[in-house]
């Protein structure tokens, strides 16, 4: 190779063009996190002891602590969207996922004698063949993305339905229940299990190749194609992960409630952990995607949940205010939005 | 008519009946002079643009005189698009001013732009292509009647707007299946239509032919005798001489010059371009030549599909450069996408040092050691969303696998490598590919394949849509490859070029290989014969 080295190589802009970056991605980071601290804040507001922590029974109670564990089940499932949106994919199946895998487990632990650790791992299976069903159709067959999603989305019910015969599959396992309802240093399991999902995955993308794999897939699936990545495999690959973390999510729910209810176990919550990942700032149009600001995306939703339950609002409201304050923060983040605010600012601080 | 323009006609008509006069005299000197004394129809002054801490735009002063053909030159990374991006506002100024016909103007988007009179076409054609061409003229902006489009009156005013440019085609019918020429000439229709003061064409002959380049010549001439001021970007300096009246130049975001282009030597032009002399870049031409060295890497023995190639054969050693010449749609890019594993080719055997491979896709190509600079950089090259870093070492990650991977150490260090060595304008490897120049871009591309570490590397169309600096590196890089012992296959247009630098010359035509040329049967005059042989 030739030795020629040019002025731009010099040291100073490449370390200040590292120091812009690193204000670019953080100011990327802090949107979704003021948001967050915006709404409990707001929270704390309405009702005073919304941080309150009691220790009962060796067991955490309070508002904050709610917030993670109810919201768990979304965290899980917006870690699993987040890889297919950063595809350019979408998956609408995972609410009916985990009435399937939710099914599963019911039923098999009330009519087998199965161990309940085989009972979570068939429950899990479950979500991994429904994962791949749709990675075959979007990868193989080529359908898009959202109408590959929504034939499960749609027949994944009936299919719970049949497994629980129609009815509200209820059970009684000590095990089984532990995964919706145990309690670990203090802290209820779905929490531990989503903070074990995220960290699970994150090291599965992030310290392989397969992230960038994604989000080359993601931003350019022909380039990509052409520079050799085997972009069927990828998109196989997030599916089936997204499937998995549904049929976790599902087994959250299940046990949380001692029973599989087809119809309404998970529902409409694939929309709460889209939205959750257009929050966290992954693009619908696939390319770069960010884990953790997915997670905050959905500890959003749930707080703004949490919080109106806690108001003494009536229920009615729940939906509206939740609506109202999402547009809020995609408002701030849109530059459009702020460019007027942005200029104002800038104007303010040349003048002082 | 406001004032000033008409003012400025006046007086531009007044210097033009005292140059008649003076003609025998200095009739360059005496335009010159009369359009100093003109006020420009378009006009910068100190116009800036930063982006992070590199000025991309510094201080320019650009002048647009009504009916000129201004050539905006420079090579990538010059500033030339950030100067129109900022004319048509998709940008917005640092500092600086635009002045339209006198008057200071702050354009706020392409629309807001097009009100005040400036529109742009694009290289690639900013048109829908599934609409009809009377759609696609009329978007956003159709006769109605009720309430309701009046499609008769589309068409008919469509037909007549087309008639003016000379083109007589029915409008009804979709406009992708038109040429690319035509598309590019109802593109222009459009923004004429919707805005007759300043025109930006760029790069607009990048894929036509030399007939077509003719026609949209005559269209560009006749809209300056209209009064339109034409701003033209282009690669091709033999058009720029062909067709313009004045070039400006400029170079890491400064300009260099402006001359009237009778005034300005092509050598001139080139050094003003480089910032270099021009003996020195002939001389660099000259440094590699290829060695043949023993030994065939790849053998491809009736390698073909259906409607796509015929049986084709083709062995190649290593450090051997293959030219393979054909003009468009000769089969040239179908035969090596087949050899890349792109598409299946369903006939044929391909070995690759003696052993027998079937390619299902362009990975097993990789896994081979094959590499391949595809046609079109935007869709099949370019990964926009990541950063340079992340597109140099994609190929490499993607040979290894998905559990093999390269600490960002590593990754940083070839990226900083490659960037020294084919000398990519970047501010740092970090940045966002997408916001590189094309012929940038293209180096990044070509980066990538060559830190996989190819044997075989197929460059398809590697110097199209760059300017000349870049395009002498390029051909460099190429020879140097060679001389490292790669084998290349290189598609191009440019037959100077293929003729160059081949070992030997696949001549295609009509989707099969006509004949292939070794010695001294390589140049221009035989492989032009042999393309247009019966």
């Amino acid at each position: 190779m030739v030795n020629t080295k040019t002025s731009f190589e010099t040291e100073t802009p490449v370390s200040r063009g590292n120091l812009q970056r690193m204000l670019r991605n953080s100011r990327k980071l802090l949107f979704p996190l003021a948001a967050l601290i915006l709404i409990l804040i707001g929270n704390w507001l309405i009702s005073p002891n919304f941080f309150n922590v009691r220790i009962v029974d060796g067991r955490m109670l309070g508002s904050i602590v709610d917030i993670f564990n109810r919201g768990a089940p979304t965290v899980i499932l917006a870690v699993g969207m987040t890889l297919v949106i950063a595809t350019k994919g979408i998956d609408l199946s995972v609410g009916a996922v985990i009435a399937i895998c939710g099914a599963v487990a019911a039923v098999l632990i009330d009519q087998t004698e199965l161990s309940p650790f085989i009972v979570i791992a068939i429950s899990i299976g479950a979500g991994v063949l429904c994962g791949l069903w749709n990675g075959v159709l979007v990868a193989v067959f080529d359908i898009q993305p959202f109408i590959a999603t929504l034939i499960l989305m749609v027949v994944g019910r009936g299919i719970a339905q049949l497994i629980t015969a129609g009815q509200i599959a209820i059970f009684n396992n000590p095990t089984l229940e532990f995964v919706g309802k145990g309690v670990v240093l203090g802290l209820p399991f779905p929490i531990i299990l989503s903070a074990l999902v995220l960290i699970l995955v994150y090291l599965m993308v992030r310290r392989t190749a397969i992230g960038l794999l994604i989000e080359s897939v993601g931003s350019n699936d022909r380039a990509s194609y052409y520079a050799g990545i085997d972009a069927r495999a990828i998109k196989l690959f997030v599916y089936v992960i997204s499937g998995v973390c549904a049929a976790i999510a599902g087994l959250i729910i299940t046990a949380d409630i001692r029973g599989a209810d087809a119809n309404n176990a998970g529902l409409w919550l694939e929309l709460d952990a889209v939205l959750a990942v257009v929050i966290g700032g992954t693009l619908l149009t696939g390319g770069r995607f960010y884990l953790g600001l997915s997670v905050i995306g959905a500890l959003i939703i749930q707080s703004i949940q949490t919080g109106i339950f806690v108001s003494g609002l009536p229920p009615t409201f729940n939906l509206i205010v939740q609506a109202v304050v999402i547009l809020l923060i995609l408002f701030l983040q849109s530059e459009e939005f702020r460019r007027p605010f942005t200029r104002l600012f800038m104007r303010m601080r040349k003048q002082s | 008519m406001p004032l000033i323009p008409a003012l400025a006609l006046i007086k531009a008509q007044g210097f033009r009946g005292w140059e008649y006069g003076q003609e025998v005299i200095d009739r360059s000197a005496a335009l010159t002079e009369s359009q100093e004394n003109r006020l420009p129809l378009l006009q910068t002054q100190k116009l800036t643009k930063i982006f992070g801490n590199t000025h991309a735009l510094a201080s320019v002063d650009f002048n647009l005189y009504a009916g000129e053909i201004h050539a905006l030159l420079g090579e990538n990374g010059a500033g030339k698009s950030t100067l129109i991006k900022l004319i048509t506002g998709v940008y917005r100024k640092d500092g600086g001013t635009i002045l339209l016909e006198g008057k200071p103007i702050e354009p706020q988007s392409p629309r807001d732009a097009q009100t005040y009179g400036i529109s742009a076409v694009y290289q690639e054609i900013n048109l829908v292509p599934t609409l009809s061409v009377a759609e696609n003229i009329f978007l956003g902006r159709q006769p109605t009647r009720f309430g309701f489009i009046d499609m008769r009156r589309v068409n008919a005013q469509a037909k007549a707007l087309l008639q003016t440019y000379h083109l007589d085609i029915d409008v009804t019918r979709t406009l992708s299946t038109y040429s690319v020429a035509i598309q590019q000439i109802i593109a222009i229709a459009r923004g004429v239509s919707m805005s007759a003061k300043v025109l930006i064409l760029d790069e607009p002959t990048a894929s036509l032919d030399a007939r077509e380049v003719q026609m949209l010549f005559e269209v560009m001439r006749s809209l300056t005798a209209r009064g339109l001021g034409i701003i033209l970007i282009t690669h091709f300096l033999d058009q720029v001489y062909q067709i313009s009246d004045r070039i400006t130049v400029l170079r890491n975001g400064e300009k260099v010059s402006e001359h009237l282009t009778r005034e300005l030597p092509k050598r001139q032009l080139i050094s003003d371009m480089l910032g270099r002399e021009f003996a020195e870049i002939a001389e660099a031409g000259e440094t590699a030549t290829a060695t043949m060295s023993e030994g065939a890497f790849l053998h491809a023995h009736g390698i073909a599909r259906k409607g796509m190639l015929h049986p084709f054969d083709l062995n190649i050693a290593k450090g051997e450069i293959v030219g393979l010449a054909g003009l468009l749609g000769s089969g040239r890019t179908e035969a090596a996408q087949l050899l890349f594993g792109i598409y299946r080719s369903d006939g044929g055997e391909m070995m690759v040092k003696g052993k027998t491979i079937t390619l299902k896709s362009p990975r097993d190509a990789v896994r081979q050691g094959f590499a391949m600079c595809p046609e079109d950089r935007k869709v099949e090259g370019i990964i926009p969303e990541l950063s340079v870093r992340e597109n140099i070492i994609v190929a490499l990650q993607a040979k290894q696998g998905w559990f093999k991977y390269l600490p960002y150490a590593k990754q940083e260090a070839i990226a900083q490598e490659m960037i020294a060595a084919l000398r990519i304008v970047t501010p740092d490897s970090s940045s966002p590919v997408s916001e590189l120049s094309g012929g940038n871009q293209q180096k990044v591309i070509l980066a990538r394949w060559l830190a996989s570490q190819p044997e075989f590397l197929i460059l398809d169309e590697p110097t199209r849509g760059i300017d000349v600096g870049a395009h002498a590196e390029i051909i460099n890089i190429i020879k140097r490859l060679c001389s490292e012992g790669l084998a290349l296959l290189v598609i191009s247009s440019e037959l100077s070029e293929v003729v160059d630098y081949s070992n030997r010359v696949v001549v295609m035509r009509d989707r099969q290989k006509l004949t292939e040329l070794t010695g001294d049967d390589i140049n221009e005059t035989t492989v032009m014969h042999a393309i247009a042989e019966k």
